[in-house]
């Protein structure tokens, strides 16, 4: 028991972090947590003794958001768009990092659900690929496929002007911006 | 050096920082040769960073009590949950849980309203206020309808309804925020609720209201559930202060409110 709260508590900042980048909704993603936990809890004893806790509880969730995401498509839930940017966006360092990032977050939307959970589990949770495929029961392969389909298609929403084959005087300077 | 072709999964790869030294350094050099992978790569790093600078706050917030593992273990052993009907129980063992709570809860002078709260007085108003806090500090979204900001306009208004000038004590020395506040119906009347929270997410509920019994009463302890509430009245006005908080903290709280609303306005 104590062995599933030292290895369960630290993975709940990150688990609302990625259930609110879900269901863009404090209360809503807090609550996706709570059931997450709770069958986590529940189902600790069935877990492969050894197996990673992380993966574990985050296919879980990702399995809850699942459901959850398709009765409200059901019920035809709908919070628009601009609330939802400013419940996840919470604070903002400054005004132009803040659009940025309010962009980002609204590209984020114009992505099929499998494309985003894969960038959202290896960008921001730092999953490993053989993590996010375990989470997302799928192999190895379509995750670096829907990784790399995301990013592409993240980058042209965000950059209308990209392209594949791009010319000399719009490419960055890539030393510079890999400084970090 | 070229002994492998570099690949769109090395790419990927070199964004999330997941290639071993040798390669990196490969990628690094294909990269500075191929401006344009290099500019694809460097706007994929950048939404990287975007997504995590977006995201990151979420992770710095306290977490909210709900999801306090300690508290969710507990109830899963008392066998409370049954969100999933996983630990699905019959109406019978519902019901006896409930009288077995009553009873628990009956040891002490004033019990929680549903259960049997007292109809007049200081320990209906303390009652009152449990009943407020289970509704409006459970809510994560809209807690308070007029938010700290605006204190004067819910000064204004709730002291035109309670038909008394209503002062909001100042808790920071205490650790306590001022959220706002909302008016709330009692069988008594109207109420006045003030929220507080720390910087754990503790809230505390104070509800005051005017008294047609105990217009006077000294300050008495209740205890409901994990819920504190100290409550008292002075001069036709009562008082009820009630967080999940250990009766020796919220106790100086409520003395230092009651010192505070009994100075002149």
């Amino acid at each position: 028991m104590d062995d599933m709260v030292t290895l369960l508590e630290p993975l709940i900042p990150p688990l609302r972090r990625y259930a609110r980048a879900l269901m863009r909704d404090r209360a809503a993603a807090d609550d996706l947590v709570q059931d997450c936990l709770e069958l986590a809890i529940s189902r600790w004893h069935q877990r492969r003794e050894g197996s990673d806790a992380r993966s574990w509880t985050f296919a879980i969730l990702h399995n809850l958001a699942i459901s959850r995401m398709r009765q409200s498509k059901r019920r035809g839930v709908h919070v628009p768009l601009d609330d939802l940017q400013q419940e996840v966006v919470a604070q903002a360092p400054d005004q132009d990092q803040g659009l940025r990032q309010h962009d980002v977050m609204k590209a984020l939307d114009a992505l099929p659900e499998e494309q985003k959970n894969v960038l959202l589990l290896v960008s921001v949770e730092d999953l490993s690929y053989a993590e996010a495929a375990r989470v997302l029961d799928i192999p190895i392969g379509t995750v670096m496929s829907r990784l790399a389909r995301a990013r592409e298609r993240l980058r042209h929403i965000m950059e209308p002007g990209a392209q594949g084959g791009g010319e000399a005087g719009q490419v960055l300077p890539f030393r510079q911006r890999r400084v970090k | 050096m070229n002994a492998r072709p570099i690949s769109e999964d090395d790419l990927q790869a070199y964004v999330d920082g997941r290639l071993d030294p040798a390669r990196r350094g490969e990628v690094e050099d294909y990269l500075d040769t191929h401006p344009e992978a290099g500019a694809r790569v460097a706007a994929y790093m950048d939404q990287r960073d975007q997504l995590r600078a977006a995201l990151g706050p979420v992770v710095e917030e306290p977490v909210p009590s709900e999801l306090n593992l300690a508290h969710l273990v507990e109830e899963r052993r008392r066998g409370r949950h049954d969100r999933f009907g996983r630990s699905a129980r019959s109406w019978r063992d519902l019901a006896a849980a409930v009288v077995l709570l009553g009873i628990g809860l009956a040891g002490g002078w004033v019990v929680h309203g549903r259960v049997a709260g007292p109809a007049e007085g200081v320990g209906a108003l303390a009652s009152e206020a449990a009943d407020s806090y289970s509704v409006f500090a459970a809510d994560r979204v809209r807690p308070v309808e007029i938010a700290a900001a605006d204190s004067s306009d819910l000064v204004s208004w709730t002291s035109d309804r309670l038909r008394h000038p209503v002062k909001i004590p100042d808790l920071k020395p205490s650790g306590y925020r001022f959220m706002g506040g909302r008016l709330v119906p009692t069988a008594h009347g109207p109420a006045l609720m003030l929220m507080y929270d720390d910087d754990k997410g503790t809230r505390l509920v104070m509800v005051t209201r005017p008294m047609a019994a105990d217009r006077n009463a000294l300050m008495s302890q209740t205890r409901t559930g994990d819920l504190t509430g100290f409550s008292w009245a002075r001069d036709g006005i009562g008082y009820s202060l009630v967080g999940p908080v250990a009766p020796g903290d919220l106790h100086p709280i409520a003395d230092e409110i009651r010192r505070q609303v009994g100075q002149s306005v």
